[in-house]
């Protein structure tokens, strides 16, 4: 459980970002300050310094300072690090969550009406699954991405506009369906042949209501499992989509957006990349820890129910 | 009698399509008829096609061919919908109690499901106050304790869980109870207090059953009628005691021998060799012939239709064996 406590605190720090960009930091995450300058160790020093070259040609920004202010150093427009870090986690987690939930609600739909119903539903939904799939999941997501981002969506009195947090989270969530559907179906596959099934139609229950008392709830193992591994692909799509600037637009930030702004300071100051670098792998890492051990816990109550 | 028949199924056929081309004839041309208030027993051999008949009697299964009829109306191609509203007066019993509860639902809301899915007979829901009190009535009726309504189905021992099985198929105050086995995986002392159940059931609401079995001794305890199931067919119907004493066929026979013993120095009788033929294997004559001990040459040419032997007793062999002593 050290991965929950891990995705726990992330999570919380994020949300205490506006509270260490204010109060700690004393700093605004998302205004350039180009020209600023900090006091550090009673001198007062320039966010953006000359290059270390003979000619002292060119500026980069502060780096790592590890103290209150710009404890990550700056980027590019001399903006602390450390807090965008925060401010970007707040916007990956909450798209990789809502895209996770977004995507198992979709998928647990399309799963439980194509393993329940079977025939010709089954036959389009698996179809149209599979077409789905056949489309690498990134050039779908960055296709869609490009569409939604340049013309705002209108669907008639909803409007996204092209800066929605929305956006990302929708096109997430719909990429992924098929990976969520497919063991979702074939979980329905198997229950539906269960004799409780074949017993609550015997009482004249109609089949909506069996889908939803009688299978639904012995999906909830699946979605439980699913539901971090699904975050953890979302959080590594968010993060592909906004460090091409096709996700989180600016000036918000998220942890893709931030490793985009490290690229061009990677020989100079690394430290812009890999800090939301860094903040992505252990995210992913405990996500996909909590779902093996979720899968192992419940397999394991699931087989001695059935041995009792 | 010329009382009309709660259940009859007219050439009644249930095929499988398998892989390369097999079919597989679960149900293989068979007429049957259920009188109100009588218990039939329906007996064979693992694979014979007892449960899918008794599955495509309340449609649970859908028949490849013939009529199901029930209170006379045929209900062979009722759509689901309409299949709803005769629900309530035909039930189901399964063999495996545990697999025909959900796990993850508590004993009443399992029971009270029909109740809320099914209006009242003024064609109103029912309130929960009356769901409440059918509840405890029910579990009265089964022998169960009103707590164990707040339990879950894992909580229970396989004959309890029968218990509950049974509660629920009555909830609704059926007509025709189709029990698949109900007794087939409990401890024979359990299953003794069940078929005791299902016989008290039967007095006390006037219920019709089809009783389906592979156990002789239960058969002969509770029902009043037996067939006798071979490969998808009726080999011999009749009353019980005729049947089962007195069987014509001789896979009855077979049967009623395989039944064990207490008698010392008492042989067997010959007892059938070999398993019975692969249901998906192409047949000409009696569906018996390849494993009968008195087969003649007429056996694998023609297959014998159920005819009546004496009043009450039916058979489907040419060369039927005179009622013993």
């Amino acid at each position: 459980m050290v991965a929950l406590g891990v995705l726990a605190l992330m999570a919380l720090a994020s949300l205490l970002a506006p509270l260490y960009a204010h109060d700690v930091a004393h700093t605004d995450p998302f205004a350039s300050n180009v020209a600023g300058t900090i006091m550090l160790d009673g001198r007062e020093v320039d966010i953006m310094q000359p290059n270390d070259n003979p000619l002292h040609l060119g500026l980069s920004p502060i780096g790592p300072t590890w103290r209150a202010a710009y404890l990550l150093g700056a980027d590019s427009q001399g903006r602390d690090v450390a807090a965008r870090l925060l401010y970007g986690g707040r916007n990956s987690l909450l798209i990789a969550a809502g895209a996770a939930v977004l995507c198992l609600l979709l998928a647990g739909v399309a799963g439980i009406a194509a393993g329940f119903l079977g025939g010709v539903v089954d036959t389009l939904l698996s179809r149209l699954m599979d077409i789905m799939w056949a489309v690498p999941v990134y050039l779908f997501a960055i296709s869609l991405s490009i569409v939604m981002v340049s013309q705002s969506v209108r669907l008639g009195p909803f409007v996204l506009h092209a800066d929605s947090l929305l956006i990302p989270v929708f096109i997430i969530a719909l990429v992924y369906v098929p990976y969520a559907a497919r063991p979702i179906r074939g979980r329905v596959l198997a229950l539906r042949q269960a004799e409780f099934v074949t017993a609550a139609r015997g009482l004249g229950v109609p089949v909506w209501r069996i889908m939803l008392r009688d299978i639904l709830p012995n999906l909830a193992t699946t979605l439980v499992m699913l539901g971090p591994l699904v975050m953890a692909l979302a959080l590594l799509a968010e993060s592909a989509l906004s460090f091409l600037s096709l996700g989180v637009q600016a000036p918000q930030a998220s942890w893709g957006t931030i490793i985009q702004d490290g690229e061009g300071l990677i020989y100079t100051r690394p430290m812009v990349a890999i800090a939301p670098g860094l903040a992505i792998v252990i995210v992913v890492l405990a996500l996909n820890i909590l779902g093996d051990g979720l899968r192992d816990a419940l397999d394991v109550r699931d087989s001695g129910r059935r041995a009792s | 009698m010329t009382l009309t028949p709660l259940l009859e199924l007219r050439d009644l056929r249930k095929t499988y399509r398998l892989p390369r081309g097999r079919v597989l004839r679960a149900v293989d041309g068979l007429s049957l008829r259920v009188l109100p208030g009588e218990t039939l027993g329906l007996v064979g051999e693992s694979g014979c096609g007892k449960s899918t008949l008794g599955r495509c009697m309340l449609r649970l299964a859908d028949p490849s061919s013939g009529q199901i009829l029930f209170e006379g109306r045929d209900i062979t191609t009722l759509p689901e919908r309409r299949l709803r509203a005769l629900r309530p007066r035909m039930q189901m019993v399964f063999q495996d109690s545990s697999a025909a509860l959900n796990p993850r639902r508590r004993i009443g809301d399992l029971l009270a499901e029909p109740l809320r899915v099914h209006p009242a007979p003024d064609g109103r829901r029912r309130p929960a106050s009356v769901i409440a009190a059918r509840l405890s009535e029910l579990m009265d009726l089964v022998g169960l304790p009103v707590q164990a309504l707040e339990r879950y189905p894992h909580e229970f021992s396989g004959g309890q869980r029968q218990r509950i099985n049974i509660a629920r198929a009555l909830a609704l105050t059926p007509r025709l109870v189709v029990a698949d086995e109900p007794v087939s995986a409990l401890d024979v002392s359990v299953q003794a207090q069940i078929v005791n159940l299902f016989a008290d059931l039967r007095r006390e609401l006037g219920l019709t059953y089809v009783f389906i079995a592979h156990d002789l001794a239960v058969v002969r305890q509770i029902s009043s009628r037996v067939a006798v199931m071979y490969l998808g067919a009726i080999v011999e119907l009749g009353e019980t005691d005729g049947v089962l004493h007195h069987p014509a066929h001789p896979y009855t026979t077979a049967l009623t021998a395989a039944v064990p013993r207490a008698v010392v120095g008492h042989p067997h009788a010959p007892v059938l060799r070999g398993d019975a033929p692969s249901p998906t294997a192409p047949r000409t004559g009696c569906r018996f012939h390849a494993r009968c001990p008195q087969a003649q040459a007429r056996c694998a040419q023609e297959e014998p239709a159920l005819h009546t032997l004496r009043p009450g007793h039916a058979v489907a062999c040419h060369f039927p064996l005179p009622p013993g002593p």
